[in-house]
């Protein structure tokens, strides 16, 4: 395993020309990538579910993972190999022979975190697919964040490795999208060429909910300056710096636990088993599929609406209003697939 | 002129007691937290994290605000282990009032809340339990359930409380 110092040294080398490269790729791919999840106007969201995921005593059967994850990316891809369906998707995000980042949340803690069960199916999946261990790289914000997750930290460049932007640090550009301005993690913009995002369903005190686009807050610097207004125009402004529009190709949002109130913070007697994976491209219609997941559990559980609570995720319409332009969030033009 | 003097004054001393708050609390944090096996059959598994006000997010993310907002001053926090099995984490709120601590609590409560007679006032569920006692509010969860959670709970509960 490298040390911090010779982690670095290397990443500093490879910099440049990782630089050189994301910036080529932005102009290239935005606006493919913008249109591609949508299908006659409609963007596509697949939901799979197993109601045997969680027993009666609450804890998941990790071995049942695999097979979800299988479906929704069968699903989502249209391609019922596994293998076929991976290499797909590292096609289709450019990511041949480059680094892939898995992005995952922990920062609810050990309760409430991306399972780990579902990142070592996907970094299986990609290596079925291919893909060298060395060229996985899980991440987040920090070391306590994987940890949280399950995770041990790793540098090691010969199998999957692990780490966070405490030990990768962040770019000294201060970045700035309409009155939004960020430092990105260096993990984001020279080291992945591609990331997939795996945030976790969670209701949220400001936002009202976080999953898809707000677990990009784990990407920058100082995330607490994008948290006023309730999150809004704060998500929706991260979402659409170019770096991110670029790179983050596909979302695998962990539904398969949650916390339907009181979140982001694990609250076990609001915890809840949606056994889900919620799985697309289009961020925006991800998030208004989970914001009416967590409302119809809300009210099951005899609670108000997250619009009645005063705290509607209102980012949801800004990253589809005409300036952010990041998809979509009228219902009827999702398509919302089971399987 | 005597007004202006006045706020400076004003502001200089909320100041010092902002700081004297902050730097008790890191001068105690490890006081606050029961030492292993002070408390029948918990062990405290981690070293004690202290976060500043400033830095909560870091621990809390958006969270934080609502406790910021209630003049939290710093937060430490410290994992336990029940008999070995059964995992806990322990938050312990320092707030800049007794004002501060019941906002939050208060803020929580909820119809399928028990209430609990741990400090001035508290509330537990099956996994949680959460008290205020003066300026201080603690929070501490287990991530798994057994017979016996609510009961060690409320043993870890009064173990904090005697060093507040």
């Amino acid at each position: 395993m490298k040390s911090r110092r010779e982690f670095l040294k290397t990443a500093a080398t490879g910099a440049v020309l990782l630089g050189t490269e994301a910036t080529f790729a932005l102009g290239r791919r935005q606006d493919v990538h913008t249109e591609k999840h949508i299908d006659n106007g409609r963007s596509k969201v697949v939901i799979a579910r197993d109601p045997l995921l969680h027993g009666p005593d609450g804890k998941l059967d990790d071995r049942r993972v695999g097979g979800l994850l299988d479906r929704a990316i069968a699903a989502y891809t249209g391609r019922k190999n596994p293998e076929d369906a991976w290499k797909h998707i590292v096609a289709d995000g450019g990511a041949q022979d480059k680094v892939i980042g898995l992005k995952t949340n922990g920062l609810g803690g050990r309760g409430i975190s991306t399972h780990f069960a579902l990142v070592m199916a996907i970094a299986d999946r990609l290596q079925q697919a291919g893909v060298k261990p060395g060229s996985i790289l899980i991440w987040d914000r920090n070391a306590r964040d994987l940890q949280a997750c399950g995770f041990t930290i790793s540098t090691d460049p010969v199998g999957v490795r692990c780490y966070g932007s405490d030990v990768a640090g962040f770019e000294d550009h201060v970045e700035v999208w309409a009155t939004s301005r960020a430092r990105f993690s260096k993990l984001l913009t020279r080291e992945c060429a591609m990331v997939i995002n795996l945030p976790i369903l969670k209701d949220h005190s400001m936002s009202g909910v976080t999953f898809a686009m707000k677990n990009m807050y784990g990407m920058v610097e100082r995330p607490q300056d994008l948290h006023g207004g309730g999150c809004n125009p704060g998500v929706a402004d991260l979402n659409a710096f170019p770096v991110i529009r670029a790179k983050v190709r596909l979302t695998i949002g962990d539904a398969m636990s949650s916390v339907y109130d009181g979140g982001p913070l694990f609250r076990p007697e609001r915890l809840w088993f949606p056994n889900s994976l919620v799985v697309g491209e289009d961020r925006v219609a991800l998030d208004q599929v989970a914001w009416g997941m967590l409302d119809k559990k809300r009210v099951e559980a005899g609670m108000s609406t997250l619009e009645a609570a005063g705290r509607p995720p209102r980012y949801i319409a800004t990253a589809a209003d005409a300036a952010h332009q990041l998809g979509i969030n009228d219902v009827k033009r999702i398509n919302v697939v089971e399987a | 002129m005597v007004r202006s003097r006045m706020q400076i004054f004003i502001t200089a001393a909320l100041a010092v007691l902002a700081l004297a708050l902050a730097s008790g609390c890191k001068k105690k944090a490890a006081n606050l937290f029961p030492e292993s096996g002070a408390v029948a059959g918990w062990e405290k598994s981690s070293e004690t994290r202290v976060f500043e006000s400033k830095d909560l997010w870091q621990y809390i993310d958006g969270d934080a605000e609502q406790y910021v907002q209630a003049g939290v001053v710093s937060t430490c926090t410290s994992d336990y282990k029940y008999q070995g099995q059964l995992e806990a984490v322990v938050d312990v709120y320092t707030m800049n009032s007794q004002r501060g601590a019941r906002t939050i609590l208060d803020k929580g409560k909820t119809k399928d809340a028990a209430s609990v007679k741990v400090g001035d006032d508290g509330m537990q569920f099956a996994q949680s339990l959460t008290f205020r006692k003066n300026n201080y509010l603690v929070r501490i969860v287990t991530y798994q359930s057994s017979p016996d959670t609510e009961q060690a709970l409320l043993a870890l509960a009064h173990g904090v409380e005697k060093n507040l």
